[in-house]
C-alpha cells in the first residue's frame, strides 16, 4: 500500500463504510438544495411565502412537486427552506457545544485541581438536569426582560441565534468529558512534557498542543450531536417554541400536521420523514467517522 | 455505607437548592405574570387594580426576594398552589407522578426486556449480517423524532385502521366490569408505550453491545474459552454479569430521566403525566406547577443517579463507595 497522509487515510476509510458514504451524499445534496432553494424558487416561479386558499391541499403535480399545505403553499419549497434552517441551527449549535465542551475539557483536564473539581460537578449537573423541560422554559423566556430592545427580540434572526445557543449549551457536556479524559492522557506525553521544558506557556500548550491532538474525537462527538442537536431543535419548533412561523423549520411544519391527519396524511410524513434522514445519516457519518479514526478497526 | 448515602442527601440538596433558584430566575423571565392572565381575563380590571393584586401577590417585589420568600415557605413543606388547578401543587402532581410512572415503567421494562438480549445477541456474532441489521435499527430508533413516531402511530392505527385509541386516559364507567376496564386501560396505553418504547431502544441495545464486546475483548474471557468452557457459559457466567455493570448505571440513569422526558410522548397522546404537566404550567404561566413539577423531575434523576451507583456497587465487587479517588 502507497502511503498515504493520515486524513487521507482516514477519508479512504471512511468511504469504505457504506453507510457513511450514502449518508454524506445524502446530506451534501440536501444542504446544496436547502441553500438553493431561493434559486430554485424562482426558477420554478414559485413563491414558497405566498399564501393560496383556493389551491390548499393540492395533489402532487407537474406545478407543485409534491403538494400544497393546508395554506395554498408549494411542499417541496417549504420542505427545502425548513431543510436550510434546521441544517443551519443543529450546525451551528454543534459547533458551539463543541467550543463550549473543548475549552471546558482542556482546562480541567489540563489545570486539574480544585477548577477540575468544579468544572466537572457543573458538568455532571447538567448532565443530571431534565432536559427537554429545561430546554422548553429556555425557549419560553421573554428576551425583552433580559434587556434585549424589543425590536431585535421579534426579529427572525434573532429566533434563530437563540435557538443555536439554546441547543447548543445542552451538547457540551459530552464533548467537555471527552476532551478531559484525552487532555488527561496528552498532558503526560513526551511532546507536551518537551514543550513544558522549552518554557511554553500553558495557553499555548492546551491550545497548540493538545486541542490539535483530539481533533480526532472532537470531529466525531459534533458530527454526531448535529444529529441530536436537530432533533431538539424540531422538537421545540414542533411544540412552537422554537422557529416561529412564517419561516419554516421542519418542526414547525408538524406542528398543524395532527389536526390535519384525515385530510393530509402526507403533510406529517414529509417533514418527519426529513428529520429521520438527516438525523440518522449524522449518525452513520459520526459512527463511520469513528471506526475510520480507530488504529484497532483495522485488524478486522 | 450511611456516610456514604449521608453526603449524597447533602449534595442532593444543594442541587435541588441551586435548580430551584435557577429555575426561579429563569420562570421570572418568561413573558407575562399572573397578574396579566387575570387582566386579559376581566375587561373591567384598571391598571391600578393590578397594581394593587401585583402588591398583593408579591409581584412587585424583585425576583431574588421572591425567591427567598418561597423558597422558606417550600422548606417548611408548603409548595404553594397551582393557579390553573386551584389546588395545592402536590396535590396535582401526585397522581400524575403515579401516571408517568405507569407509562414509563412499562416501557421502560419492555425496552430493556428486549435490548440487553438483542445487544448480547449482536455483540455474540459481531459483523454478522444480523448484527448490521440490528444495528442499522438501532441507529433508527435513535434517529427518529418521538412527537413525529407519534404522528405516525396515531395516523395508521387510530384514524386509518381505528384499532386504538389516539389519546387520554381511560375513564372508569360505572358498571363495567373490572377486566373490560383495565382491557380499556391497556388500549389506550398501547400507542404512547409503543412509541416510548422504540425511543429507548436503540440506546439501551447499543450500550449492552458496546459494553458486551468490550468484555469480551478480555483476557479473562480469553482464559475461559481456553479451559474450554461452554460458549454458553462464556457468555453469561463471565460476559454478561461484567458487561452489566456499565449498562445498568446507564439504565438507572435513563430511568430518572423518563419522569420529565416523557414530555412528548404525554403531550402527543394527552396522557396526563409529569411531563405533560410541566409543559402545560410553563405555557400556562403556572409558576409554582412548573417549578415543584420541574423540582420532583431533577430529584427523580439525581435518585436515578443514585440508584446507578448503588447499582455498580452490586454488581462490580471490585468498585467500593468509601474511596472516592477523585
Amino acid at each position: 500500500m502507497t502511503a498515504l497522509s493520515p486524513r487521507r487515510l482516514v477519508l479512504k476509510r471512511l468511504l469504505r463504510h457504506s453507510l457513511a458514504r450514502v449518508s454524506l451524499v445524502f446530506l451534501a445534496l440536501l444542504l446544496l438544495l436547502s441553500l438553493a432553494a431561493p434559486l430554485i424558487a424562482q426558477l420554478r416561479g414559485i413563491d414558497p411565502s405566498a399564501t393560496d386558499l383556493f389551491r390548499r391541499f393540492e395533489p402532487p403535480s407537474a406545478g407543485y412537486w409534491l403538494g400544497t399545505d393546508d395554506l395554498g403553499r408549494d411542499l417541496f419549497q417549504r420542505l427545502l427552506d425548513g431543510g436550510r434552517v434546521s441544517l443551519l441551527v443543529g450546525m451551528a449549535g454543534a459547533l458551539l457545544s463543541a467550543v463550549l465542551g473543548a475549552v471546558v475539557g482542556v482546562f480541567a483536564g489540563y489545570l486539574g485541581g480544585r477548577l477540575d473539581a468544579i468544572l466537572m460537578r457543573l458538568t455532571d449537573g447538567v448532565i443530571a438536569l431534565p432536559l427537554l423541560p429545561l430546554l422548553i422554559v429556555l425557549a419560553a423566556i421573554d428576551p425583552r426582560k433580559i434587556g434585549v430592545p424589543a425590536e431585535i427580540a421579534q426579529s427572525e434572526t434573532f429566533s434563530l441565534y437563540r435557538i443555536v445557543v439554546i441547543v447548543g449549551l445542552t451538547g457540551w457536556t459530552t464533548v467537555a468529558r471527552l476532551v478531559r479524559a484525552e487532555t488527561l492522557s496528552l498532558k503526560a506525553r513526551d511532546f507536551t512534557r518537551a514543550a513544558r521544558a522549552l518554557g511554553a506557556r500553558p495557553l499555548r500548550i492546551m491550545f497548540r498542543h493538545i486541542l490539535p491532538n483530539t481533533t480526532g474525537s472532537l470531529v466525531v462527538a459534533t458530527t454526531m450531536s448535529v444529529g441530536t442537536l436537530v432533533l431538539f431543535e424540531s422538537t421545540l419548533s414542533f411544540l412552537g417554541l422554537g422557529i416561529q412561523p412564517p419561516a419554516a423549520s421542519w418542526g414547525n411544519m408538524l406542528t398543524g400536521a395532527q389536526e390535519l391527519l384525515q385530510q393530509a396524511p402526507m403533510l406529517a410524513v414529509w417533514p418527519g420523514l426529513l428529520i429521520f434522514l438527516t438525523v440518522i445519516a449524522f449518525n452513520f457519518v459520526g459512527d463511520g467517522l469513528q471506526d475510520a479514526l480507530d488504529p484497532r478497526s483495522e485488524r478486522r | 455505607m450511611t456516610r456514604y448515602l449521608a453526603a449524597r442527601a447533602v449534595q442532593t440538596a444543594i442541587t435541588l437548592a441551586l435548580m430551584s433558584l435557577i429555575v426561579f430566575v429563569l420562570i421570572g423571565l418568561m413573558p407575562g405574570d399572573p397578574i396579566d392572565m387575570m387582566i386579559s381575563g376581566d375587561p373591567q380590571m384598571t391598571s391600578e387594580d393590578a397594581a394593587r393584586l401585583r402588591a398583593l401577590y408579591g409581584l412587585d417585589k424583585p425576583l431574588l426576594e421572591r425567591y427567598l420568600a418561597w423558597a422558606t415557605q417550600a422548606a417548611q413543606g408548603n409548595f404553594g398552589y397551582s393557579r390553573s388547578f386551584a389546588q395545592p401543587v402536590l396535590t396535582v402532581l401526585w397522581p400524575r407522578l403515579l401516571n408517568t410512572l405507569q407509562l414509563a415503567g412499562i416501557a421502560f421494562i419492555l425496552a430493556t426486556a428486549v435490548a440487553l438480549p438483542l445487544g448480547i445477541w449482536a455483540a455474540a456474532h459481531p459483523r454478522s449480517r444480523a448484527d448490521y441489521l440490528i444495528n442499522l435499527l438501532c441507529f433508527a430508533g435513535l434517529s427518529a423524532p418521538p412527537f413525529w413516531l407519534a404522528l405516525l402511530f396515531i395516523s395508521l392505527f387510530s384514524v386509518s385502521l381505528g384499532w386504538l385509541p389516539a389519546g387520554g386516559m381511560a375513564e372508569p364507567r360505572p358498571g363495567a366490569s373490572w377486566t373490560s376496564s383495565v382491557g380499556q386501560q391497556f388500549r389506550h396505553l398501547a400507542l404512547p408505550v409503543l412509541t416510548l418504547t422504540l425511543v429507548q431502544l436503540g440506546a439501551y441495545t447499543r450500550f449492552m453491545r458496546g459494553a458486551m464486546i468490550e468484555v469480551l475483548r478480555q483476557d479473562y474471557v480469553r482464559t475461559a474459552r481456553a479451559k474450554g468452557a461452554s460458549e454458553r457459559r462464556v457468555m453469561w457466567g463471565h460476559a454478561f454479569a461484567n458487561a452489566l455493570a456499565p449498562v445498568l448505571t446507564i439504565l438507572a440513569l435513563s430511568f430518572g430521566g423518563l419522569v420529565s422526558g416523557a414530555v412528548i410522548t404525554e403531550t402527543m397522546f394527552a396522557w396526563p403525566g409529569m411531563g405533560k404537566a410541566i409543559y402545560q404550567a410553563i405555557l400556562d404561566n403556572d409558576y409554582n406547577l412548573a417549578l415543584v413539577g420541574l423540582l420532583v423531575a431533577t430529584f427523580a434523576t439525581i435518585l436515578g443517579n443514585l440508584l446507578a451507583d448503588l447499582a455498580y456497587v452490586w454488581v462490580d465487587p471490585r468498585v467500593s463507595l468509601g474511596n472516592d479517588a477523585p
